[in-house]
């Protein structure tokens, strides 16, 4: 029957057009699929790709003898990609990272907020012996990969405030920081140098595209790690920090509240900077360090405040070195021009007159500076001793300022203070234009009142005596990385303008003080070595005067400079002075002749102890000051015996919520 | 000699290199899915694509003996053929091998054969013989009827496996018989039944029916309102509603993973690490390719089995990432060349049997690779059939090898018998 061929013949269309329409559809269904949607493409990235971040080791810190200080440990931080890790066995692994298990789940359903596809940080810094145990049956949870990390670590716990701490990236810092790089869950540096060398120390984070397969194994590099960058590890510091003395002044202040600094005074490098109570750094590292971080921040010492740099102390007896040094510059005293010990003037202690200034400063003659102070203000450029007290007020302001004090020392560490040192625009806030003259505010003179210095400003007094009259702004870094880079910083001679000479008949005065009967930091003076030094007792009206002592060293080619300040302990020429000497000596000896005073230091801070008496040591007794009205103005408190002025100047200094309140109050 | 000659004189050289190609590009292909980059290029016979090597060798082996032998051996003895593939089926229902939950396979010492891959050859041949034969009126439905038992018998046995994927791969002499005079209205029966199916599944079974009712008024509107067409519109909904509820009685009987499977098509369901994770990184592969495709060897989601059954069922991931849409077009234009060339040589063909017999092979073809790829690319359920002549298993290729040159082998004879 050739017609049964040809009878439907045509249905022969219908089939392949069936045939081309199933085809067709399936082509732009294909279409779609590959080269509409893209979704696929990011989902087969996230399956078959791991893009492994590879965490650069931050640069390590040195010390000026090549010491670690700083260096890095590794850990192991346990990744999750969420979309591939839905059918998890919570239990069992909570079991292997020792956490709960709601509290995985928790962890889980808070990374699948963040993001499905975006690797999170499922638990924090593994220990060795965990990751070991986990690696094992990482094969079973898919979507979980292992990072390694590292974390600080101190090998001698010292300066932590210098050094500073690492913690993880913060909200407030990532909105900010996100276009430089940073990632949620990168570390960042959050204080000290950490913080301020971050660019130099962070290094630069390299990525891997490592391809897994579907158990969650890796399988190598992608394209021959075409697509990866390697981690460049950051820069070493190399500091000026001197181990041996930073410990040993660590050591010495431990159970003191205060600070010590110390530099070398020709190059403005920092050799010890300690502020007392600290804390071991290795305790703000890892996974303690936010619980670590609330116990010391709720520490009623607060030993996380920096008082070298941010404490605001009124200086006490070692402001007579620049009253005596602003008065010679102005021409208003002569070197050997003497004024009567009148005690009705300031309280003083028992002690010859004063015929000159060396011995002045050597006394520490409160009286003597009283009239020094009252010849730079009120030189007559006026007849009306308001004006005149003003007009002389904004000269010594200068000078001042040339001291770097009222001003922020350009150290390189974060929050640096400026202390703070009252002009003429201060007073006529609170007492009003022309209303104020020098004998409103003669207790400037001795370094008490409104005046603050922070202690690394007193330690650059010193440097700067012991430079005859110039500093150079005090640092912590003195080279970068492996090329040696200097950081770009200020080098410049900062002058005060005051004659070396001038600094002579000073420095002649505190070589007295220490190395002379009659001197007030007698303390103070090592066999051999030429010390000039100046104590101070700065008032404190909450508690026991400050004990304040500031030395440079040796006489004639000054090595060290210090600054020690010792919070409620008394005398300086009694604590801070032999405190001072000890670290002087061990720097430039690296011996401790005198553990007598060693031992005495020690005995002062057990239980039991015997104040010492007043009149034991007459010669180095201080004096207390007459009572005076002396204020110091703080945001939102109208100071008395005055109507309220308003708004406080701009550069009146804030009050430190955490700082001890060092300054004197009515 | 002079045999020998004729046959490469008249043998469809189209046909035969479309083969060729499919082939070599199956056998990369598998190359490539199982191809570990940590090994390197290696090549031994304990892998698959060794093993797949040696299948080819095997297959060209049949496709040589079909051309150089008698096509009467495949003709007179179609019936025995269909009996020893029905007794092969029966016997795989008592001593197959279980695999995956489907006693699918024999295993004859170090060999595994899949007669239900041997019964789409054995069906077609004795399909084709009884429906061929000269006194039948393949017009009447009787006859359509009594024409189909020959597959629907070799699908309920393998439904007894079960292995819904090969049963379903029967369904292709629906065209057949379309071809041969069954009426249009059974295929589109079919297709109304298929979108009732899965509209019964998506929807509350109450709305789909009055959406049916409506559906009906409509066509009684349109057309005479006759008491006729009344009461066909009435007939028509009562059947749909014993349908819908019959699915919804079905579909809670059907086992779970197929009813997941069936969900996940349909987008009720999107559990993609259960069920939909096959399709769902199917898509992936695929989808990476982009516009040319990764490139030989390079692609990830095959390469890191992420893709499940990569080198049997989902073979066309592979093309699909590693050729991207280009490399997809080709193949779908060769795989439409070779449906299409089958379709016309068969209308050629001088004697029914050929014809029947190429429309078969023609179809069954089509629904592997329908089901297949409509699977791969999330249009089907996954259902697991091979794609023919690149999924990796030698009963398949031999098949569709024999299937395939039989039917050029008649093509041969026609020309002879001028």
């Amino acid at each position: 029957m050739p017609n049964r061929a040809s009878i439907y013949a045509e249905r022969s269309r219908i089939v392949i057009l069936i045939f081309i329409g199933v085809f067709f559809v399936f082509w732009i269904r294909l279409f779609y699929l590959q080269i509409l949607d893209s979704t696929y493409k990011t989902d087969a990235e996230n399956n078959a790709f791991r893009k492994k971040t590879q965490y650069a080791g931050r640069g390590l810190i040195y010390d000026r003898n090549g010491e670690l200080l700083v260096y890095n440990e590794a850990v192991y931080d346990l990744m999750i990609i969420p979309i591939q890790a839905a059918n998890t066995d919570w239990a069992h692994l909570a079991e292997l990272i020792e956490i709960d298990e709601a509290g995985a789940v928790q962890r889980y359903k808070k990374a699948r907020a963040y993001s499905r596809y975006a690797p999170s940080v499922f638990e924090k810094q593994l220990s060795k012996e965990t990751y070991g145990r986990l690696q094992e049956h990482l094969y079973m949870f898919p979507g979980f990969y292992v990072h390694s990390r590292t974390l600080r670590r101190y090998p001698h716990a010292v300066a932590a405030h210098v050094l500073g701490d690492v913690g993880e990236i913060s909200e407030d810092e990532l909105l900010r920081l996100e276009p430089e790089g940073y990632k949620s869950g990168d570390y960042i540096g959050k204080s000290g140098l950490e913080k301020y060398y971050e660019n130099d120390l962070k290094g630069q984070k390299g990525v891997k595209m490592i391809m897994v397969d579907v158990l969650n194994r890796e399988k190598g590099s992608y394209k021959d790690g075409a697509f990866d960058s390697a981690a460049i590890a950051g820069e070493n510091l190399y500091t000026s920090l001197h181990l041996g003395l930073q410990a040993y002044a660590e050591r010495l202040m431990k159970g003191r509240r205060g600070s010590v600094v110390a530099i070398e005074p020709k190059t403005g490098e920092i050799l010890a900077l300690v502020s007392s109570p600290g804390y071991d750094p290795n305790l703000l590292v890892g996974r303690k360090r936010s619980q670590n971080y609330q116990v010391l921040l709720n520490d009623t010492v607060k030993p996380l405040f920096d008082r070298a740099l941010m404490a605001f102390y009124p200086p006490g007896s070692i402001f007579k070195i620049p009253q005596a040094l602003i008065a010679l510059q102005e021409g208003v005293i002569k070197p050997y021009t003497g004024f009567v010990c009148d005690r009705s003037l300031l309280g003083c202690h028992n002690h010859p007159s004063a015929t000159s200034v060396p011995e002045g400063l050597k006394m520490s003659c409160n009286p003597y500076f009283y009239q020094v102070f009252k010849r730079v203000l009120m030189q007559g450029r006026s007849d009306n001793r308001f004006v005149d007290s003003r007009l002389g007020l904004d000269v010594w302001c200068e000078y001042m300022g040339r001291f770097g004090f009222g001003q922020q020392l350009d150290i390189d560490l974060p929050n640096v203070k400026t202390g703070f040192i009252p002009n003429s625009a201060f007073y006529d806030r609170i007492y009003g234009h022309n209303q104020w003259a020098f004998s409103t505010i003669y207790s400037l003179s001795i370094g008490q009142g409104e005046v603050g210095l922070i202690p690394l400003q007193m330690a650059n007094l010193a440097a700067t005596v012991a430079n005859r009259g110039y500093y150079i702004t005090p640092h912590i870094v003195k080279t970068i990385g492996e090329a040696r880079r200097v950081p770009g910083r200020d080098t410049a001679r900062h002058e005060t303008g005051i004659d070396a000479d001038f600094f002579e008949v000073v420095i002649r005065g505190m070589y007295g003080a220490v190395h002379e009967e009659g001197g007030t930091a007698r303390r103070a003076r090592i066999p051999h070595i030429a010390v000039c030094g100046k104590t101070g007792t700065s008032e404190n009206p909450h508690g026991k005067d400050h004990s304040v002592f500031i030395a440079f060293a040796p006489m004639d080619d000054p090595q060290i400079a210090i600054s020690v300040f010792i919070e409620n302990h008394g005398f300086g020429g009694t604590w801070a002075a032999p405190l001072g000497s000890l670290l002087i000596e061990k720097y430039l000896t690296d011996t401790v002749t005198r553990p007598e005073l060693e031992r005495m230091l020690d005995d002062a801070l057990k239980p039991v102890v015997a104040k010492p008496k007043p009149a034991e040591r007459p010669q180095t007794r201080e004096p207390l000051m007459a009572p005076l009205p002396q204020m110091m103005p703080q945001l939102g408190t109208a100071p008395l015996g005055m109507p309220s002025t308003g708004t406080p100047a701009p550069n009146v200094p804030q009050p430190q919520p955490s700082s001890p309140t060092p300054t004197t109050e009515p | 000699m002079n045999e020998q000659r004729k046959i490469w004189r008249n043998i469809d050289i189209p046909l035969v290199l479309a083969y060729l190609v499919l082939v070599i590009m199956g056998w990369c292909n598998i190359y490539s899915a199982v191809f570990d980059p940590e090994i390197g290029p290696t090549f031994t016979f304990d892998t698959r694509y060794g093993r797949q090597l040696i299948y080819i060798g095997f297959a060209l082996v049949i496709a040589f003996f079909v051309l150089y032998t008698n096509l009467k051996i495949w003709t007179q003895f179609a019936y025995l053929y269909y009996a020893v593939s029905i007794l092969l089926l029966m016997a795989v229902l008592v001593v197959g091998t279980e695999i995956s939950g489907a006693k699918a396979w024999i295993k004859i010492g170090p060999m595994s054969i899949q007669p239900a891959e041997f019964a789409k050859f054995a069906t077609c041949l004795a399909f084709a013989k009884y429906a061929s034969r000269p006194d039948l009126n393949m017009r009447l439905v009787r006859n359509q009827i009594v024409a189909s038992l020959w597959f629907l018998l070799s699908i309920g046995l393998i439904l007894l496996e079960p292995d819904a994927g090969s049963a379903l791969v029967f369904t292709a002499f629906i065209f057949v018989l379309y071809r041969e005079g069954m009426s249009g209205n059974v295929l589109i029966t079919g297709v109304v039944a298929i979108i009732l199916f899965i509209l019964a599944l998506l929807l509350n079974q109450y709305v789909l029916m009055g959406l049916v009712a409506l559906a009906c008024g409509l066509l009684v509107v349109i057309n005479k309102k006759s008491f006729k067409n009344i009461a066909m519109a009435i007939a028509i909904f009562l059947t749909c509603c014993v349908f819908i509820r019959g699915v919804d009685y079905a579909f809670n009987h059907l086992s779970d993973h197929q009813r997941s499977r069936i969900n996940v098509l349909l987008g009720i369901d999107s559990d993609l690490k259960g069920a939909g994770y096959n399709v769902n990184q199917s898509k992936i592969a695929i989808g990476s390719g982009g516009f040319f495709g990764k490139g030989f060897l390079d692609g990830t989601q095959t390469k890191f089995n992420f893709v499940p059954e990569q080198s049997t069922d989902f073979i066309f991931c592979t093309i699909g990432e590693e050729w991207g849409w280009l490399g997809s077009t080709v193949l779908l234009g060769l795989f439409l060349f070779v449906l299409i060339r089958i379709i016309l040589l068969a209308e050629k063909q001088k004697n029914d049997f050929g014809r029947i017999y190429g429309y078969g092979v023609a179809c069954i073809f089509f629904i592997h690779i329908f089901v297949n790829i409509g699977m791969t690319i999330g249009l089907l359920p996954v259902i697991g059939i091979p794609l023919p002549f690149f999924s990796y298993g030698g009963s398949s290729l031999w098949t569709f090898t024999l299937l395939l040159f039989v039917f050029i082998k008649m093509d041969i004879q026609r020309h002879a018998s001028v």
